[in-house]
């Protein structure tokens, strides 16, 4: 489904990532994890094209994506959705008007089939209730839910979220998180980065550790957490699990 | 000497405030719209693009206002005539409207411009993710938010476009600070009528940024 092949990326002087290569499958549920600028979410954002990679490749269902091509490069990011740390609601408008600009305006649905979407999306989050809320009246659960349902909205074939549940308080983590648990069931592709560990290990089929923008380890979920290979990974584990 | 403040005068320089009031307004209406395209052209990847935003308002903002005025009251018409051979007559309300828009688009620009740049990055991010085009963005998303943190400034800018419109004063436009000219030399007294003038001034700018504050309370409010 996406292929990513000897992606380089730097910022200045600092290399974020150093030869990446990565492959997700159907239906696959992939957990990027690893440290405090390990390049997690530049990996994630490069993919979806939001950072342009100093070289390599990305391939979407075998297709490259080249952003010269520019007509096809948007169709091919279209069948991604993405999901910010911080949300990102346009907070000039309302949820479901949220839900339905880019229904209307990209994908040139009417006004009724928009909503319609809208709401059953908003609905499957269980949100259909704050239609006519706007963002500064939701909780960070809430307005997460809601960015979620936005982007399904566009009927992405694959959901890449950055550090979805990072910027909420606790109680709120889970109701997102069961969110992202019930589409993965329903067959969702999806990359995750994240920190919540025990969603990595129960939800995700596998966990890419990063550090030092290289990918050190990955390996099915279950397998990495109770028996991570190279040394850098027991280390971080070590210091995010307090037992 | 207060025979000058018969009904008749007193409307002829009411005239000349609607006068001025509705040239501030056109040209905070007009300048706005020149101020969102070359706020935009400025914040364009295209050099050539930034460079002519930042030439039309280092022009308009670095030249004299009145200066800007009689260049489009006395200059361009010579100009026409020099490149199309016929002569062309001026309005002078049409061209006060016009230089007036023009200066004001150039201060609109940079305030505008500012503005786009303090709505949050993630906004352009999450259009971009959804595919949404540049031009939806503006529309729906970022000028309406840019508008919010810049209303206080474009209330100033009226203002201040109220009591510029008094150099159109100098190309024989009828507005209020001409009326009161024009009934001073009629009655030989610039004291009384240039009095009424400033009055009539300070109560459009006192009671327009009245009213704003109190819009933006409600807004605030409303937040
Ligand atoms: N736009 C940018 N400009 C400059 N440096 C950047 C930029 N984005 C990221 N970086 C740097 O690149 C490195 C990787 O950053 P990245 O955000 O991908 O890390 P991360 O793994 O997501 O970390 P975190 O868990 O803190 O979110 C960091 O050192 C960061 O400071
Ligand atoms: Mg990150």
């Amino acid at each position: 489904m996406i292929k990513v092949e000897h992606l380089h990326k730097s910022f200045g002087e600092l290399k974020a990532l150093h030869d990446i290569n990565l492959e997700v499958k159907e239906g696959e549920i992939v957990c990027l994890i690893g440290p405090s600028g390990s390049g997690k979410s530049t990996l994630c954002r490069c993919i979806h094209g939001l950072e342009k990679p100093d070289s390599g490749d990305i391939y979407l269902e075998g297709e490259r994506m080249d952003p010269s091509q520019p007509a096809k490069y948007a169709e091919q990011r279209k069948k991604m959705g993405f999901v910010f740390q911080h949300f990102n609601l346009f907070t000039n408008k309302t949820v479901l008007d949220n839900c339905m600009l880019a229904q209307t305006s990209v994908a040139g649905k009417t006004k009724e089939e928009a909503e319609q979407t809208a709401m059953e999306l908003l609905a499957r989050v269980g949100l259909a209730d704050k239609r006519d809320a706007y963002p500064n009246k939701l909780s960070g659960g809430q307005k997460q839910r809601v960015a979620i349902a936005r982007a399904l909205c566009m009927n992405p074939e694959i959901m890449l979220f950055d550090e979805p549940t990072s910027a909420l308080d606790p109680e709120m983590i889970k109701e997102v998180l069961e969110v992202m648990k019930d589409l993965g069931t329903n067959g969702m592709t999806m990359v995750v980065v994240t920190h919540e560990m025990g969603f990595a290990r129960k939800v995700a089929d596998r966990v890419v550790f990063l550090d030092g923008g290289e990918i050190v380890e990955q390996a099915p979920s279950e397998q990495f957490f109770s028996n991570p290979q190279s040394e850098r990974a027991k280390d971080f584990l070590s210091k995010v699990f307090y037992d | 000497m207060a025979d000058i403040f018969t009904s008749d005068n007193l409307i002829f320089m009411l005239k000349g405030a609607g006068v001025s009031l509705l040239l501030a307004l056109g040209a905070v209406v007009i300048g706005c719209v020149i101020g969102i395209l070359f706020a935009a052209a400025k914040l364009s990847k295209s050099k050539l693009l930034r460079a002519i935003g930042t030439v039309y308002v280092e022009i308009f903002r670095g030249t004299p206002m009145l200066l800007q005025v009689l260049f489009f009251y006395l200059g361009v018409p010579v100009l026409y005539q020099r490149i199309t051979g016929t002569r062309m007559s001026a309005d002078p309300y049409m061209v006060g409207l016009i230089a007036l828009s023009c200066n004001s688009g150039a201060y609109q620009t940079e305030l505008i411009r500012s503005g786009i740049q303090a709505v949050d990055k993630g906004q352009w991010e999450a259009g971009e993710t959804l595919g949404i085009s540049y031009p939806v963005m503006m529309k729906e998303i970022i000028l309406p938010q840019a508008f919010k943190h810049i209303i206080p400034p474009l209330v100033s800018e009226f203002i201040t476009l109220i009591k510029d419109s008094s150099l159109i004063s100098n190309i024989g436009a009828l507005e209020l600070l001409y009326s009161a000219q024009v009934l001073g030399k009629r009655y030989y007294d610039y004291l009384d009528p240039l009095i009424l003038a400033g009055v009539m001034y300070l109560c459009m700018t006192v009671l327009t940024s009245y009213l704003s504050r109190k819009v933006e309370r409600r807004m605030t409010l409303s937040d």
